[in-house]
């Protein structure tokens, strides 16, 4: 199996009608995601790349009994389509929206936690480049080609840091069960923890790459976790090691402000709770390669 | 994006903290009136520039009389102030806040920032004010108190009142520290700040508690809601490539090597800088140009490369996905044509059509070194240094 999303996973995009939505929406339809339909406020009953546009999150779940949504709604509006979702019973949602203010997503976040655990959605961004599962269904604005179906997991922040890492194991003939890009955000929907948590959950699974960068204290925490937890390797590569301190780098979490989020810290941190370190990110590959070797995994 | 003291000041007494009496002030001349008009015996002159230890780099002057009040003002304005947080270039003094001086008997340390742990909105504070929080946390640990703000409901009076109770104000001034908080916190939640901090916050020996410096940030991202916040921004304040960068739709850093980088994505941006460094050389920049690299932002981004006068090999890294290699490649060829680049020039493409691409650049007549992985490119740019 793969994680979150599988062959048939029903899809609904949000923000389908608007070119962006459009054009990413094909892509994942031609790429093999049972996409069902889309949503966009006050276009309901229209078509759209020969599918249904619904009005509303509800009405489109009552009618397709899509489980999955995929968020492309620009960012002033972006908060509000993803408690829509939660509440019209979307069970995971991806928010590839960049620019959504901090105090919408703890607002989200909160929003989030008035269904009981069963009813609860999870959201994957913003600011991130979706989730693949190769060869079976792609939900994200990633190049579906660059991944090798296969064994490992990756879980990144960034979104091209992590097509050079598939693209890296897939010149090594290493597959990916499921790639997940959780975004650049200070606050984000899912952590590093929650997702190597499901990955190591995954009968597919074998090893997770993780793939982390400055700023905020996640990828230490997913790193406990894995100390505690988990059975399965985990190889991570830290971007940032030149950032200046205080600065932020592009993306709107990367900035160090306290001790523990500079890239020598995290990988210091990272050590000692096991993890494998990718020492540059041009030996991504080579080091999840050397870790299945040395584990007997290959 | 950052704000100056006056503003924050301004702003946070709009939410019921109570500040100095001051003025703000572009010339000398009106320096000496402003100090006439605020009244009492004794000023500070404060540079406004955004950055913090302003005092230790001679940014503040106590001042005795209207006259020194102008000389203090003449002596700053048009000046950049060197602090070591402003890096050796410095900031450019154009504003003066003048403010009567304060009799002061504790100094405190209160601020507010997202706790990324919790995501909630957490109140820091500490008796040891005029300290930075990084020299508290080091130095007084012990007098940091803490406070989760659950966002939903906001903070109340009990929380207030306990973060006050532990900075040890007496029980008269307890409801005036409480309400100085609250507002502290209304003024963060309501206007999409990042971080509010008032340090010092002062109890004067006239039983006031007085917001005496206080730093204000906001999202970026929320700007579009924020209008009345968007308009105090100083360009003055910020670096002029970042300013080129940032109005255009570009995430751009300047640093202080020879290398200019043009990536695409924030996290390969960070990681082809490491392998600079890593092979050698020192980052000039870095450059998010964005997931799309389309032709305009990299016909931008030369142009933003070429206006750094600190470098001397250009480095470009595109990881093309939907956008293809070939795509990029003419956007390339497209830019080169229109700005004349004289340092050598090492490009990696990789991804979707890496072959393609890389032809286009070849039969182009571009001048280039080309790299495959992003280690070769990071070596190959170290070694046309010369």
């Amino acid at each position: 199996m793969s994680i979150i999303i599988h062959k048939n996973t029903k899809i609904l995009v949000q923000g389908f009608t608007g070119k962006i939505g459009s054009f990413h929406a094909e892509e994942m339809i031609k790429y093999g995601s049972n996409v069902v339909g889309g949503v966009t406020p006050g276009k309901g009953g229209m078509t759209h790349l020969n599918l249904p546009v619904f009005n509303t999150v509800k009405e489109a779940v009552d009618q397709t009994g899509a489980s999955t949504s995929i968020l492309f709604v620009p960012p002033t509006f972006a908060a509000d389509s993803a408690m829509e979702a939660a509440d019209a019973g979307i069970k995971t949602c991806v928010a590839i929206t960049d620019g959504i203010p901090s105090h919408d997503m703890v607002k989200i976040k909160r929003y989030m936690r008035r269904y009981p655990k069963d009813k609860k959605m999870g959201l994957v961004g913003p600011n991130c480049a979706g989730i693949i599962s190769p060869g079976k269904s792609m939900l994200g604005i990633m190049p579906g080609h660059i991944y090798k179906e296969g064994k490992i997991g990756i879980v990144s922040r960034s979104g091209t840091l992590g097509y050079e890492a598939a693209q890296q194991l897939k010149d090594l003939e290493i597959g990916v069960s499921t790639s997940v890009g959780i975004g650049g955000d200070p606050i984000n929907g899912s952590s590093f923890r929650d997702i190597i948590e499901k990955f190591e959950n995954d009968d597919e699974t074998i090893a997770v790459l993780m793939i982390g960068e400055i700023g905020g204290p996640q990828e230490v925490e997913a790193g406990k976790f894995a100390k505690e937890n988990m059975s399965k390797p985990v190889i991570a590569y830290i971007a940032g090691l030149t950032a200046p301190k205080g600065r932020v780098m592009g993306h709107a979490g990367a900035i160090v402000s306290a001790y523990g989020e500079s890239a020598i810290e995290k990988v210091e941190l990272l050590k000692e709770c096991g993890v494998t370190i990718s020492k540059n990110p041009s030996v991504m590959g080579e080091t999840v390669k050397k870790v299945l070797v040395e584990n007997n995994l290959n | 994006m950052d704000i100056h003291e006056y503003q924050a000041k301004k702003i946070l007494s709009d939410f019921g903290v109570k500040i100095p009496t001051g003025g703000i002030v572009y010339s000398p001349e009106n320096a000496e009136n402003k100090a006439r008009e605020i009244g009492g015996s004794k000023w500070v002159v404060k540079a406004q520039v955004h950055s913090g230890a302003r005092g230790k780099a001679g940014g503040i002057i106590i001042c005795n009389s209207p006259l020194e009040v102008a000389d203090a003002s003449d002596k700053l304005l048009g000046k950049k102030l060197i602090t070591n947080q402003t890096g050796p270039e410095g900031k450019i003094i154009n504003r003066i806040y003048i403010e009567e001086a304060t009799d002061i008997k504790h100094e405190l340390y209160l601020g507010l920032v997202f706790d990324r742990s919790s995501e909630s909105i957490m109140v820091v504070a500490s008796t040891e004010g005029g300290m930075s929080v990084e020299e508290i946390s080091k130095e007084k640990p012990e007098t940091i108190i803490r406070s989760k703000i659950e966002v939903a409901v906001g903070i109340q009076q009990f929380q207030a009142r306990e973060i006050a109770f532990g900075l040890g104000i007496e029980s008269k001034l307890i409801s005036r520290a409480a309400n100085t908080i609250i507002g502290c916190y209304k003024a963060f939640s309501e206007l999409d700040a990042t971080m509010v901090e008032v340090n010092p916050l002062v109890v004067s020996h006239q039983d006031e508690i007085l917001a005496l410096d206080c730093k204000m940030s906001f999202d970026n991202n929320a700007m579009f809601r924020r209008d009345e916040i968007a308009e105090l921004r100083d360009k003055t304040q910020e670096n002029s490539n970042e300013v080129y960068a940032s109005d255009r739709g570009m995430n751009y850093v300047s640093l202080d090597g020879n290398i200019g980088n043009i990536i695409n994505g924030a996290g390969l941006a960070m990681a082809s800088m490491d392998m600079i460094k890593l092979a050698g050389g020192e980052p000039a920049n870095f450059l998010d140009v964005g997931g799309g690299a389309t032709p305009e932002k990299i016909v931008k981004a030369f142009k933003l490369i070429s206006m750094d006068t600190k470098v001397k090999v250009i480095l470009v890294n595109i990881f093309a996905g939907i956008n293809r290699c070939d795509w990029v490649a003419e956007g390339i060829v497209q830019a080169l044509s229109k700005i004349e680049i004289k340092h050598p020039l090492v490009i990696r493409l990789a991804g979707t059509n890496v072959e393609k691409g890389n032809e286009i650049l070849k039969k182009s007549n571009i001048n280039y070194i080309e790299a495959s992985t992003l280690e070769d490119a990071a070596n190959k740019a170290v070694k046309a240094l010369g």
